[in-house]
């Protein structure tokens, strides 16, 4: 549905994606992990036909966006990383006049909004006016206003940042709803957690370039052991406790709070730690999650 | 998702209608759609500002018209024949009232809408383009101008200031200077950055209105003058209008016709390509 061939955006000298490869299947939900600054928004404008590239190539359903703009954005939902609801409109109002951008009959619009309301749990704030409405109600109504011209390919850009762990939960069970129609997603996220449980693949971007790609499980596989253990010595010992252990494990990764060791049985190398004669002050043993990838990828955390 | 897409045209379906047609990748051919919502945004709106439009020529035709008309007695037309100095300044205030009421939809409204809200990029995410709303917002511009031309001239008419049958086509005339004056004034507006540089547009508009021909005739002015006032799309506004209330038609009417479909254009030219530099880089 989507392909892109050395995808490349500039802004005046500064390269915000540079020269990224992929493509996205009918039906499939796809990520696009990476920090801020990563260029993903960058990248979803671009899809979304609503920035024109630099260079490279680009169809969404066969079709260039710089030629095609309209007939593309008729095809697309876009959920933008910030809500932009119409301050003087209402609720309904926000949704009914979004589907008229699009050329939607009134009848068609009068029952597709009472489904939407729904689908957002906002049919009692039908007629709020949206300035009135807390953040994951705004989040929601752009989810719902993104879905009004039944789209193909719902894009979102970061749809949860910002959001309580209730509302987010609430938020990936209508994706997974939404997925199982047959809706393809793209999903921006910056959340490890988010992209493992909503991406069947996913790119991992930083600074504008494509450092890995896979489906979660298969990323963790290659680019990170079974197990994770997680040590602290508290922050001033955490350097040279990590130099004691590093010949322990597959792999070891000294950060300013923490020490993970990364290895097939964690139980197993935290037992040895405490043979060296080292006590941790705390200590976790965890799977290997996108985090770790990402880490090993560009020695950064994904959220700092 | 789809219990109700069976007998209706989808989003898709109406956006491939366009395929093929000229400018089709920034003109979806559905500017309505953005008067429509003007209209919605516009049923919260305070009534104070849209009596305003129509009160203000109203009030300048009372003190200016007939209080210091009163005064003055009558002025010649065009042709020499005498007329009140009340119906003299009727039309001018009917062309400036047009330019004033697309000035304020054109600019500050479009202002706003530009820097705060987001509004034309969510609109630009749709399958609408950047001529779409450009077109709309003008749209509407006009419809406001039309309905204070048409209330202006029932309060002119029972008064006796359009003598004329082709006082009729003022109204067609107030928005055609509307559409002109809207164009022009989006166009302008989307280079604008900040409100210093909006506040320019009011520097130069009040000048245009006293001094255009309105409340006397030109031949006061030395030449030079009077050439640097003939080139402003206001005296051309109130020449159109005025030949019109008072019936005094000319081939010279299409002259000024012209003027202001050079304006329209131009206007929407410049509105478009600052659109989708601004919104679809
Ligand atoms: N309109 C713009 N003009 C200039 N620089 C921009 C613009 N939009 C984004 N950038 C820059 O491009 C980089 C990528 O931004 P973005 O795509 O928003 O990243 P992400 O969504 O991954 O956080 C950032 O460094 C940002 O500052
Ligand atoms: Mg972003």
């Amino acid at each position: 549905m989507i392909v892109a061939k050395g995808l490349t955006k500039k802004y005046e000298d500064f390269v915000a994606v540079d020269g990224i490869t992929f493509s996205v299947k009918r039906g499939e939900s796809f990520g696009l992990l990476g920090p801020n600054g990563a260029g993903k928004s960058t990248t979803m404008r671009m899809i979304a036909s609503t920035s024109q590239r630099t260079s490279g190539d680009l169809t969404i359903l066969g079709k260039d966006p710089n030629k095609f703009g309209p007939e593309i954005r008729a095809h697309l939902g876009v959920v933008p990383q910030q809500d932009s609801h119409d301050r003087e409109l209402k609720t309904w109002e926000n949704l009914y006049i979004y589907g008229r951008y699009f050329g939607l009959s009134r009848k068609f619009l009068k029952a597709k909004i009472v489904e939407l309301l729904e689908f957002a749990q906002l049919t009692d704030k039908r007629d709020t006016k949206v300035s009135a409405l807390s953040g994951g109600m705004q989040r929601r109504l752009t989810i719902a206003r993104g879905m009004v011209n039944e789209p193909e390919i719902l894009m979102l850009d970061e749809p949860t940042t910002g959001l309580d762990p209730q509302a987010r939960h609430i938020l990936w069970d209508r994706l997974f709803r939404l997925k199982e129609e047959g809706v393809t997603l793209v999903i921006t996220t910056h959340y490890m957690d988010e992209a493992e449980q909503l991406c069947d693949r996913l790119i991992v971007m930083d600074k504008g370039k494509i450092m890995a790609e896979g489906a979660p499980a298969e990323l963790i596989k290659k680019y990170s052991s079974k197990e994770v253990l997680e040590v602290r010595f508290g922050s001033k010992n955490n350097a040279e406790a990590g130099q004691k252990i590093a010949h322990l494990g597959d792999r070891i990764e000294t950060l300013p709070d923490r020490i993970l060791v990364y290895s097939e049985d964690g139980e197993k190398i935290l037992k040895q730690i405490h043979k060296m004669g080292l006590e941790p002050q705390t200590s976790l043993v965890r799977r290997s999650s996108l985090e770790d990838v990402f880490l090993r990828l560009t020695g950064r955390t994904l959220v700092d | 998702m789809s219990l109700i897409n069976a007998t209706v045209d989808s989003a898709i379906a109406i956006a491939e209608r366009r395929r093929g047609k000229i400018g089709a990748e920034f003109y979806a051919g559905r500017g309505l759609v953005i008067i429509e919502r003007a209209f919605l945004a516009f049923k919260t709106s305070s009534w104070a500002v849209v009596a305003s439009g129509f009160v203000e020529p109203v009030f300048y035709l009372l003190a200016f018209g007939f209080g210091l008309g009163s005064l003055i007695g009558g002025v010649t037309d065009g042709s020499g024949h005498a007329v009140s100095y009340a119906a003299y300044i009727a039309p001018a205030l009917l062309a400036t009232s047009a330019m004033n009421g697309a000035i304020y939809d054109s600019t500050w409204n479009v202002f706003f809408k530009m820097h705060f809200g987001r509004l034309y990029q969510t609109i630009l995410a749709t399958s609408l383009g950047t001529l779409d709303v450009a077109l709309g917002e003008i749209g509407w511009a006009l419809l406001r101008g039309l309905t204070y031309a048409i209330g202006f001239m029932i309060v002119m008419t029972p008064l006796g200031l359009i003598p004329s049958w082709w006082g009729i086509l003022a109204i067609p005339g107030a928005v055609l200077i509307a559409f002109g004056f809207a164009s022009v004034g989006m166009g302008i507006t989307s280079y604008l950055k900040n409100f210093q540089q909006m506040d320019m547009v009011n520097f130069f508009m009040l000048p245009m209105f006293l001094f255009s021909g309105t409340f006397y005739p030109l031949s006061i002015y030395p030449q030079w003058l009077q050439y640097v006032i003939e080139s402003l799309p206001l005296w051309h506004a109130i020449q159109m209008e005025r030949a019109l209330t008072l019936g005094v038609v000319g081939w010279g009417l299409l002259g000024h016709v012209l003027y202001f479909v050079v304006m329209i254009a131009g206007g929407l030219f410049f509105t478009t390509k600052r659109l989708s530099a601004l919104f679809l880089r």
